[in-house]
C-alpha cells in the first residue's frame, strides 16, 4: 500500500483550474518532491491531501484513509507545515511546542527523541517569542511542532521559501535524517536545486504533472546537446545565438545561457558566426532539473 | 481531547491576551473607565446653573426666594442686575438664566393665597442655544421657585424608582450593554479570525481537535474576563455611583451571564463570516455597537423612533439586556419579571447558534 496515492484529481477555484487530473503514487518512507513555480497547484494539492479542501473530481488517499470519507482518520496520523509561518508569534518557542503537543494529545517528552535533532538548535532561544526568530529558526520550530506527534506522513509546503542559502541546506539534511526514520515526506519547492535531494519528484506547472521520476532519471531524459554559453553582451548574445544553425532553444540560466541543440550543431561553426561578440565562451554541459522543466514547459 | 489538553488551549488563549498589552488595557480598563466617566463626568442632569436675578426691591418674599435659589446646589447665583442687563448678561454667558422678579411680587403672592387669579408673579429668561441645558434649568427653577405659591396644586407630580432623576442610574445598564458586546462579540470574533488570517487556523484544522473544541476554548477566557468585568462593573456602579441594585445581585448576575453567552455566540457568528481581523472589526462596529448605540434604548429613548422603524430594537440583542437589567437594577423587581427578556435572548442564542455551527466548517471553503 502507497502511503499517499493520488488518481485523477481535479480541483477548479472559480474559472482557476488549480489541479487539473493529477494522479501521482508515493511509498512509504519516500522523500517526494513537488517542484514547481508559484501558481503550480502545489499548495492545492496539500490542502486536499491534509482534508482541508474537497476535490471536485478524482479520489485520493493518505496512509490508507479515503481524503474525503476518512478525513478524520487523516488528520490524526500526519503532520502539516503550512506554506506561511504557521505558529504563534506572541508565544515563546516552548510554548509553541507545548501547545501543539497538546493539541494532539502528546507530551513533548515522549516524541523528544524524535525532535530533539531539530529542537535542540533552537532551545537555547525557548524563552524567546517565535516572532523573533530568524526565518531558519522559524522554520526549525515549525517542522519540531509538526512532528511532535509523531506524524507517519509529513507535508512540508516550501518550508525553505524565503530562508538563506545555509539555512535551507541544514533544513534539506533535517529531512533526509526523518525519512532514515521511516517517515513519508512530502516537501514543495520552486526551487529546482532543492530537487536533487529528493527520491522521486514531481515536475508540475498549471495543475497538470509534467513528469514523476528521480531526480537522475528526470535529467536523464533530456536527450539533446546542452552548452553553455556566455559573452561580455549577454543580451545580444541570447538573441544572435537563437539564429545559428543547429540551436533549437536559448534561454537565460544563472550567468550563462544555455542552448539546446540538434544533430546538426558544431562548436566551431558557433564560434565563427558569433566571433564579433567579446568574450565568447562555449561548454558542454549536462542538463540540470530546471533544463528539463524549461522543455517540459516549452512542449 | 482530554481535559489537560482543553486547558493548555485555554491557557494558550490567556497568553495571546495578556502577552499583547493594548489588548489586555482594552479588557480590563474600558469597563472602569466608562463606569467612571459616565458615572461622573457626562451626566444629563445640570449642576452649577449660573442664575442671575433681577430684584426690584428688598422685601422679605423675595430676599427668601433668592436664598432658596443660592443655597440649591444646581444653582449659582451669579449677579443682581438691573432691568435693562439681563441682555447683556445672557449674551456674555455670565449667566445661563434670568430670574425676573415683579416690582408688586409680594402683593401678586398674596392675591394668589387668597385664591385670587394674578398674572403671574415672576419670569424666567433662559440661554436655550443648549436645549437640554434651557430645559432642565427651567424645570428646575420651576420647582425650586415655583413650589410656594401655587397652593391649588394641579397634579401631584412623584418620580418612582429614581426620584433624584440621576443619570447614572440609567447609564449603567447601557455600559454593561455596550461592553460585553465589545469584549465578548468583537474581541472574541477577531481572535478566531486572526487564527484564519495567520494560517494557524489551517494547522489547527489537520489535527484531531474537533472545530467545536476549539471554538470552546477561545471562547472561555473572553468569558471569564466578562465575568471579571461584570464584577467590577456592579461594585463600581453600587459602592461609587449608589446605584440601588434592589432587585438583588443573582438576578443581575443570572441575567448578565446570558447576555455574556449571547454576545459570544455573536463573535462566533462573526467569525464565521468574516475573512479578516479589520473585516471582523468593521462588521462588529457597524451591525453591533452603531445599532447598540442607536436602537436598544441606551442614549436615545425608544418611542422617538418613527413607526416604520419601531420593531428594528426588538432584534437587538442588548435592547432586551438592558430593559432587563433596568428593571432589575433601579425598578427592584424579581428575576421573575424579566422571564419575556430572558426567553428572548435564549431564543437567539439558539438560533445564532444553530446558523453559528452550520457556517462554520472544518475545510478552508
Amino acid at each position: 500500500m502507497p502511503a499517499i496515492s493520488v488518481n485523477n484529481i481535479s480541483k477548479s477555484f472559480g474559472k482557476v483550474k488549480a489541479l487539473d487530473c493529477v494522479s501521482l503514487q508515493v511509498s512509504k518512507g519516500e522523500l517526494f518532491g513537488l517542484i514547481g513555480p508559484d501558481g503550480a497547484g502545489k499548495t492545492t494539492l496539500f490542502r486536499l491531501l491534509t482534508t482541508l479542501l474537497h476535490p471536485d473530481e478524482g479520489t485520493a488517499q493518505v496512509d490508507g484513509h479515503d481524503i474525503v470519507k476518512d478525513y478524520l482518520a487523516i488528520r490524526q496520523c500526519v503532520g502539516y507545515m503550512p506554506g506561511r509561518f504557521s505558529l504563534y508569534p506572541d508565544l515563546t518557542v516552548e510554548e509553541n511546542l507545548n501547545f501543539f503537543a497538546a493539541l494532539f494529545g502528546v507530551s513533548v517528552e515522549a516524541s523528544y527523541d524524535l525532535v530533539a535533532p531539530i529542537y535542540r538548535q533552537i532551545e537555547p532561544f525557548k524563552e524567546r517569542r517565535a516572532g523573533k526568530l530568524s526565518g531558519g529558526m522559524k522554520q526549525k520550530l515549525a517542522l519540531s511542532c509538526a512532528l511532535i506527534h509523531r506524524p507517519n506522513i509529513l507535508f512540508l509546503d516550501e518550508p525553505t521559501t524565503g530562508v538563506d542559502a545555509v539555512s535551507r541546506c541544514e533544513f534539506w539534511d533535517m529531512l533526509s535524517e526523518l525519512r532514515q526514520k521511516g517517515i513519508t515526506i512530502m516537501v514543495s519547492t520552486p526551487y529546482m536545486d532543492e530537487a536533487a535531494r529528493c527520491d522521486r519528484i514531481a515536475l508540475c506547472n498549471e495543475g497538470r504533472i509534467l513528469s514523476i521520476d528521480s531526480p537522475t532519471d528526470i535529467t536523464r531524459g533530456f536527450d539533446a546537446p546542452l552548452y553553455a554559453v556566455k559573452a561580455r553582451n549577454m543580451f545580444e548574445l541570447l538573441q544572435r545565438a537563437r539564429t545559428v544553425q543547429g540551436v533549437l532553444r536559448c534561454y537565460p540560466f544563472g550567468e550563462y545561457h544555455h542552448i539546446v541543440t540538434d544533430a546538426t550543431f558544431n562548436t566551431d561553426n558557433f564560434q565563427s558566426s558569433l566571433n564579433a561578440l567579446e568574450d565568447l565562451q562555449i561548454q558542454a554541459v549536462s542538463p540540470t532539473i530546471e533544463d528539463m522543466f524549461i522543455k517540459l514547459m516549452e512542449r | 481531547m482530554k481535559k489537560s489538553n482543553f486547558q493548555s488551549f485555554v491557557k494558550k488563549e490567556f497568553l495571546h491576551i495578556f502577552r499583547d498589552v493594548r489588548t489586555m488595557m482594552l479588557v480590563l480598563l474600558i469597563p472602569v473607565v466608562l463606569m467612571v466617566l459616565f458615572g461622573f463626568a457626562i451626566s444629563t442632569e445640570i449642576h452649577n446653573l449660573n442664575v442671575a436675578v433681577v430684584v426690584p426691591n428688598k422685601s422679605e418674599s423675595i430676599r427668601q426666594a433668592v436664598n432658596r435659589l443660592a443655597c440649591n446646589p444646581y444653582f449659582t447665583l451669579v449677579d443682581e442686575v438691573a432691568n435693562t442687563d439681563i441682555d447683556p448678561v445672557l449674551r456674555s454667558g455670565k449667566a445661563d438664566a434670568v430670574v425676573v422678579f415683579d416690582e408688586d411680587y409680594d402683593r401678586i403672592l398674596a392675591q394668589r393665597n387668597a385664591g385670587i387669579n394674578t398674572p403671574p408673579a415672576m419670569q424666567f429668561i433662559i440661554d436655550a442655544s443648549n436645549t437640554n441645558v434651557a430645559q432642565s434649568g427651567a424645570a428646575y427653577l420651576q420647582q425650586v421657585l415655583a413650589e410656594n405659591h401655587t397652593p391649588q396644586q394641579l397634579l401631584n407630580l412623584h418620580l418612582l424608582y429614581n426620584p433624584q432623576m440621576k443619570s447614572a442610574y440609567n447609564f449603567v445598564p447601557g455600559i454593561m450593554g455596550f461592553i460585553f458586546i465589545l469584549i465578548c462579540a468583537m474581541m472574541a470574533s477577531v481572535s478566531i479570525v486572526r487564527e484564519k488570517e495567520m494560517g494557524t487556523m489551517e494547522v489547527l484544522l489537520v489535527s484531531p481537535v474537533r472545530p467545536f473544541k476549539i471554538i470552546m476554548a477561545k471562547m472561555i477566557p473572553y468569558f471569564m474576563i466578562s465575568c471579571v468585568n461584570l464584577m467590577t462593573i456592579l461594585l463600581i456602579a453600587h459602592h461609587l455611583l449608589h446605584v440601588p441594585m434592589s432587585g438583588g445581585w443573582w438576578g443581575i448576575i443570572v441575567v448578565s451571564l446570558i447576555y455574556l453567552i449571547l454576545s459570544l455566540t455573536l463573535g462566533l457568528l462573526i467569525s464565521t463570516i468574516a475573512t479578516s481581523q479589520a473585516v471582523a472589526l468593521l462588521v462588529s462596529a457597524m451591525l453591533l455597537l452603531l445599532p447598540m448605540m442607536m436602537l436598544s434604548g441606551m442614549v436615545f429613548p425608544l418611542e422617538n423612533l418613527p413607526t416604520v422603524l419601531s420593531p428594528l430594537p426588538n432584534i437587538i440583542p442588548a435592547r432586551w439586556y438592558i430593559q432587563a437589567i433596568r428593571k432589575l437594577m433601579i425598578m427592584g423587581l424579581p428575576l421573575s419579571a424579566v422571564w419575556r427578556e430572558v426567553l428572548i435572548m435564549i431564543a437567539m442564542i439558539i438560533v445564532l447558534l444553530v446558523v453559528a455551527l452550520k457556517r462554520f466548517k472544518d475545510k478552508l471553503e
